[in-house]
């Protein structure tokens, strides 16, 4: 009889003890985290073998049965992008710049008056939950064939009007960044529509990107430029978006 | 207890196996609340409802009379689960801390210790399965049709907690062990994958299979209470049985059997 109280008193003590010992890993720096974490690699080798040039699924209209639900920033503050809005955005550029032999400042006409593409898409959140919506924008093949990136360039980095924190340091910005294999996917889009209407503010007007092979924080909101870098070094804690710096998964197709 | 002689039934592969397969689902069920948390409702269809209601099960809080209460929705019945679920030592989280790695609330850590603990089930499944593929273990995890005509007496001999100790799983043994690993694990790993917004690209006709994300993602979580429900049962036979037996069983692949063992 004792063996079975003790066995049952040792299960009883891990399941309860399991969840403090590793609070340890929440720490990025910590070893335990950075080994956790070391699944993202494999993540994403896994998944670029399997998935190449694939499309996201769409969906059909009868599908869109709720607006987009908003996350995160829903009306960035900025001085800038308060008066931008209030003049429904006529003042604003999307910049392109860094790694590029032809840097680029279009207005919300000349984006528009490029090809667009409309895709019926499920957005995922990193939380868990999904919704589906109808995005209308200007591919970033497109953008980014005009701007001509160099050799040199890896990755593109959004970066965007909201901060959603405030630190010792003044206001954290967001920004996000994918790499070219993404950037050049024919579904990532920087939508200006949603379901049939201008991008509204909760939804990241008037620019944000969809990257629809990947969760909902990587698709950046309020976009005003996009950077080609070759490294994330000079960005944030230098993991390549405002989530990666906080411990999610930089790549972020799970 | 068995006096009979000791047979050699686990094999080192099935027994390594078995130990990173419960390390890693003791993980990944306590980070999967965590993740859970993020997000407490369960929904069917493609989509999770907010200008509707598609939810079979959503965990909240709300305050009643002055107080926070924990409050569970199951197909629309409400219960009061203050002190468990929704509400626990004073904070309002859907699972309590005790249930969740991190015990405190992070979605980011939550999510990297599962996909690492996924990764590893997936390799070691995997592993398994070839190996006892080849070694012919296979076989004897597959009910044959003696085993199927002795399923009414393995029943009542169970149920009056009678315990056979020979060379060979018991139908029921089979039946609990096949439907774990060829059915609850392969059936978490794929509706875990139909969440994956990346593996969605590479197979979409999964996504339909399972009626959607929001779909996967409820089957993900009622295979989760299978999975529990057989680890109730796995230890409580475990206890009946002989634990010394089974331990060393599981552990050194010897296992003492009765004297005359009724299928050797």
């Amino acid at each position: 009889m004792l063996d079975r109280r003790s066995l049952l008193l040792g299960g009883a003590a891990l399941a309860l003890s399991g969840c403090k010992v590793f609070d340890n890993a929440s720490n990025s720096d910590s070893t335990l985290h950075r080994l956790f974490a070391s699944h993202e690699a494999l993540t994403r080798t896994a998944q670029r073998a399997l998935i190449g040039d694939r499309l996201a699924p769409e969906f059909a209209e009868a599908d869109i049965r709720q607006g987009q639900r908003p996350n995160g920033s829903v009306d960035p503050d900025s001085a800038a992008y308060r008066q931008m809005a209030g003049n429904g955005f006529v003042d604003y550029r999307l910049t392109v710049t860094g790694l590029v032999e032809t840097p680029l400042s279009l207005s919300l006409a000349e984006i528009a008056a490029l090809p667009s593409r409309t895709q019926i898409t499920r957005h995922d959140c990193v939380e868990g939950w999904s919704c589906i919506a109808k995005w209308t924008g200007t591919p970033l093949a497109t953008v980014l064939n005009l701007a001509k990136p160099t050799l040199a360039a890896r990755f593109a980095v959004f970066h965007c009007f909201d901060a959603i924190e405030r630190s010792l340091a003044g206001e954290v910005l967001y920004y996000e960044s994918i790499d070219l294999i993404d950037a050049y996917h024919p579904q990532t889009i920087l939508a200006y529509g949603m379901n049939g209407t201008p991008l509204p503010m909760a939804n990241g007007a008037p620019l944000r990107l969809r990257v629809e092979r990947q969760l909902g924080y990587k698709m950046a909101k309020y976009v005003h430029t996009i950077e080609l870098v070759d490294s994330f070094a000079t960005l944030g804690a230098g993991r390549g978006s405002y989530w990666a710096d906080r411990g999610y998964e930089w790549y972020a197709g799970i | 207890m068995p006096n009979g002689p000791l047979v050699y039934r686990q094999r080192l592969v099935t027994r390594i196996t078995h130990w990173i397969w419960a390390v890693s689902l003791f993980f990944l069920l306590l980070t999967g609340l965590q993740i859970f948390n993020a997000f407490p409702s369960l929904h069917i269809g493609l989509e999770s409802g907010f200008d509707y209601d598609n939810a079979i099960l959503t965990i909240g809080a709300r305050e009643v009379d002055g107080e926070i209460r924990g409050v569970t929705q199951i197909f629309g019945a409400e219960f009061d689960t203050t002190g468990v679920l929704g509400v626990s030592d004073g904070d309002v989280r859907a699972f309590p801390s005790a249930l969740t790695i991190p015990s405190k609330q992070s979605l980011a850590t939550g999510r990297i210790i599962h996909f690492f603990f996924a990764w590893i089930l997936v390799g070691t499944l995997t592993l398994w399965l070839i190996a006892s593929a080849l070694n012919g273990h296979l076989r004897q995890l597959i009910p044959t049709l003696a085993d199927l005509r002795a399923l009414p007496r393995d029943l009542a001999d169970h149920a009056r907690l009678r315990f056979h100790h020979s060379a060979h799983y018991n139908v029921l043994q089979k039946l609990a062990y096949a439907s774990v690993l060829f059915l609850a694990l392969p059936l978490m790993i794929l509706t875990g994958l139909s969440m994956s917004p990346g593996f969605n690209a590479a197979a979409p006709w999964l996504l339909d299979l399972f009626g959607g994300r929001q779909t996967a993602r409820t089957i993900h979580f009622l295979t989760m209470l299978a999975l529990l429900g057989f680890f109730a049962v796995h230890m409580a036979m475990i206890l009946l049985a002989g634990p010394l037996n089974e331990m060393r069983s599981i552990l050194t692949g010897w296992y003492r059997t009765d004297k005359e063992s009724h299928d050797a």
